[in-house]
């Protein structure tokens, strides 16, 4: 699930907040026949906006399941923000998001 | 700690004649749910500005991760007839509008309370012709995540008839029995002590107005069973079986009680 302003003045500071579905599982914990539940993280988090990277995040085992990021970039020109999450096992998400900037 | 009435009543009858006692089961009928109306609280009410606005905003709260899976599982087709949730009820904003609000509900086929998760259930294996989902499977947390979020802000309203009243009974008498290694009732922390704090958390007065729920100390979305079970574990008492009665019982005691109190699914808990 992702939040960008649909509208934004030129120059103006934007909030974007992602929430995506994931279990975060540290690798640490230990399953119910005794043996190590591997680990199944998200790694990576990239948010490029017309093709520039302006956010990047490295996620740990030590951040919780089902991940929340909100970060702020500045609204240059109408155009696709998108949105990737990379991680163990393959997983890979990927979201866009359409802006207008006057 | 408080003290209890009985010794209160030996060691001072002076003061407990002058009505001092507020102690639930003095007050009328009505107001024996948890004190009146104007001081029931949620408990969103106890909880840090944080959780609040995780809860609050839909985008940070991860409950509508699961209500938007409920989505896709309402218009997904089951079963021989390939009939969908949609096919029979059509658009859930209108159709499922105050149904978790009034749910546990009298069901008159089983002769007996039903909560919504076995009436979602009811559905599949009456209508939809297919197998019943596990209580905590992710489909049937999305689902009732997702009928119940289409109560949103809607009133808890469960009937108050002649058919769920010795139901009703029976769940207070859970609530209210001393039971476990602790030899503590629900009603001890919940109706006496709401406000203060256990072990650093807070003693919320324990009204189901958000259920399912997502508890940060879970990672998950969580049925009211599950809840239940941890309450009982944590007055080292025997949970209930998985399917138990006794456990809808005391799901509609705790809804008559928090009567009136807006539905919030999906909350956020710590």
């Amino acid at each position: 699930m992702v939040s960008v302003p649909a509208k934004a003045r030129r120059g103006a500071a934007i909030e974007i907040k992602t929430l995506i579905s994931h279990p975060m599982e540290t690798g640490y914990r230990v399953g119910p026949n005794g043996a190590m539940i591997p680990r199944d993280i998200i790694r990576l988090f990239t948010c490029t906006y017309n093709g520039e990277e302006v956010f990047r995040a490295e996620l740990s085992p030590a951040i919780a399941a089902n991940p929340f990021l909100s970060f702020f970039t500045t609204a240059l020109e109408s155009g696709t923000l998108m949105f990737r999450w990379t991680g163990d096992g393959g997983f890979e998400a990927t979201h866009t998001a359409e802006i207008a900037v006057e | 700690m408080r003290i209890p009435a009985g010794l209160l009543a030996l060691a001072l009858p002076a003061v407990l004649s002058l009505g001092a006692s507020a102690h639930a089961t003095d007050l009328p009928q009505a107001e024996r749910r948890s004190g009146p109306a104007a001081e029931r609280h949620s408990g969103y009410d106890f909880m840090s500005a944080e959780t609040r606005a995780m809860q609050d905003d839909d985008v940070a709260n991860p409950g509508m991760l699961w209500v938007l899976d409920g989505e896709a599982l309402w218009n997904r087709p089951e079963g021989p007839e390939r009939k969908s949730c949609a096919a029979c009820h059509g658009n859930a904003g209108v159709s499922m509008s105050g149904v978790a609000a009034r749910h546990p509900a009298y069901d008159a086929m089983r002769g007996r309370p039903i909560d919504l998760e076995q009436r979602i259930n009811v559905c599949r294996t009456q209508y939809q012709r297919t197998t019943p989902l596990l209580y905590e499977s992710r489909d049937l947390l999305a689902l009732t995540a997702f009928v119940a979020h289409q109560s949103r802000g809607e009133p808890i309203a469960v009937a108050e008839e002649p058919q769920t009243r010795p139901f009703i009974e029976a769940g207070r008498r859970i609530f209210e029995h001393r039971q476990g290694q602790l030899n503590l009732s629900c009603a001890q922390c919940h109706n006496d002590n709401w406000g203060q704090r256990l072990a650093g958390a807070p003693i919320p007065q324990a009204h189901p107005t958000g259920y399912p729920l997502y508890r940060l100390e879970w990672q998950t979305l969580g049925s009211i069973r599950r809840r239940l079970r941890e309450c009982f574990a944590g007055m080292r008492a025997e949970p209930y079986p998985g399917d138990a009665p006794e456990i809808v019982d005391l799901e509609l005691f705790l809804a008559w009680r928090a009567k009136g109190l807006p539905i919030e699914t999906p909350a956020v808990r710590p």
